[in-house]
């Protein structure tokens, strides 16, 4: 399990009077949040609140309608490349080819993350998530649950302080939550960060909520702290 | 370097382990050019006149035909939305995912020509200029068929929409490609021609990616 710490990495993130408008549709308005490092925040709500419109804004993938988002005071998209730099996203899809086996595939994402891929840090990503033994089989033959496990596995392939994931245990069962929950907790002791979206219960100690149900728009929405 | 590299090995195993995509292109292109003879009879002389021009056309449909797969399966997968976030700059990758696109095609297509064009009664002088020109003017293929395969992602009906866009684009690189084997045979010489063709390959290869990237950020969206 990598466990090396995130050195100068203690910046925080900051989220404030953020606003999200997909198409005609105000999602959500003047949401604020905080995450330190060692921090969890849980997104929690509805379908169709906004909760992967959320972690596709923290992950610079949408621009925000309104409000800032700063990572150690320094605004996101003035130097959104260094801000990517910092960051696992994972959202719905698996981004697994069918011809490619795990290790490969894991190999050319750790690749794509900048640097060397290091092959004790794919075998032990690959073995924190249980899939060593099928390492080399093609991803056609993967599960649902398989195929999230392995991409459950790029977070560790390449390190990143600040993870995105967005229904995570989706198709897991109880011994893949588990990992990923040891996982988390390994990531976070180690100075990393979290924000996940999800309907499961997940065991993140110590993890702030965010219900975005709170920031649906309407008049006089305050914006809140979440420490 | 090493993602770069890592995606470029990445799409060529994709491509020779799915295998299908290489060996469509080459039948398209075996096909198309074999049904000339039947169109227009097999008279040498007439074979002979058009043998270029049809290998060039036959060439940029079979390029053509691969084109919308380019982004496409990376765009359903997510692939393409976790490329724009990794470190590399996004102009750089796509020049890394056009180059194995013109090792999967342009650069076979290249290398089936003289035996079409064999077939066709093409003299050997103007076999090793066609495959030359070839060579030279496919990578512009791959590059600017990049730019329309990002527009056309995610649009309905991309496959109708997407040589619409691209043809047009691709009438320089087929003048200056078929026109090579003309000049070279009957003409002043293949060597402008060729020159010229290298130029659209080069413009194209820091310029594509330029447009290409702002095409797919605005499809990631």
């Amino acid at each position: 399990m990598p466990s090396d710490g995130f050195p100068g990495e203690a910046a925080e993130l900051a989220a404030s009077d953020l606003a999200c408008r997909r198409g005609e549709r105000l999602v959500f308005a003047g949401l604020s949040c905080r995450l330190a490092a060692g921090g969890a925040l849980v997104v929690t709500g509805p379908n169709g609140a906004g909760k992967s419109s959320l972690l596709r804004l923290l992950a610079s993938l949408l621009r925000p309608a309104a409000g800032t988002l700063s990572w150690g005071g320094a605004a996101v998209w003035e130097d959104v490349a260094e801000y990517r730099a910092r960051l696992h996203y994972l959202g719905h899809l698996d981004a697994i080819k069918p011809a490619l086996s795990p290790r490969e595939t894991l190999r050319f994402w750790a690749a794509l993350r900048g640097g060397v891929p290091s092959t004790a840090r794919t075998d032990a990503a690959l073995a924190a998530f249980g899939l060593a033994a099928i390492a080399d089989w093609p991803c056609r033959w993967l599960s649902a649950g398989q195929r999230r496990r392995l991409a459950l596995c790029r977070l560790l392939a390449a390190p990143a302080p600040l993870w995105l994931i967005d229904e995570p245990t989706t198709g897991l069962d109880r011994d893949g939550v588990e990992r990923l929950e040891r996982v988390v907790a390994a990531h976070r002791a180690a100075g990393g960060r979290v924000v996940a979206a999800t309907h499961q219960p997940l065991d993140l100690p110590d993890a702030a909520g965010l219900a975005l149900d709170d920031f649906r728009p309407r008049a006089g929405a305050a914006p809140a702290d979440f420490a | 370097m090493a993602g770069l590299a890592g995606l470029f090995r990445r799409d060529l195993r994709l491509a020779l382990r799915q295998g299908g995509d290489v060996g469509l292109v080459l039948g398209f292109f075996v096909l198309a050019v074999v049904l000339f003879p039947f169109g227009v009879g097999p008279e040498p002389e007439v074979l002979r006149r058009i043998g270029t021009g049809v290998i060039w056309v036959a060439a940029l449909l079979a390029a053509l035909l691969s084109l919308e797969r380019l982004f496409q399966a990376d765009y359903d997968d997510g692939s393409l939305e976790l490329m724009a976030l990794s470190t590399m700059p996004l102009e750089l990758l796509v020049l890394a995912k056009a180059a194995a696109h013109w090792v999967t095609t342009g650069l076979p297509l290249a290398l089936a020509s003289p035996f079409l064009a064999v077939f066709l009664d093409l003299e050997p002088r103007a076999i090793a200029i066609l495959v030359l020109s070839l060579v030279i003017g496919t990578p512009a293929l791959s590059l600017i068929g990049a730019v329309a395969a990002a527009l056309t992602l995610g649009a309905r009906r991309a496959g109708v929409l997407l040589p619409l866009i691209v043809l047009p684009l691709y009438v320089p690189t087929l003048v200056f490609g078929a026109g090579a084997v003309e000049a070279g045979v009957a003409g002043p010489g293949a060597r402008a021609h060729l020159l010229i063709l290298g130029a659209l390959s080069l413009a194209s290869a820091p310029l594509a990616p330029l447009a290409t990237a702002a095409a797919l950020r605005q499809a990631l969206d």
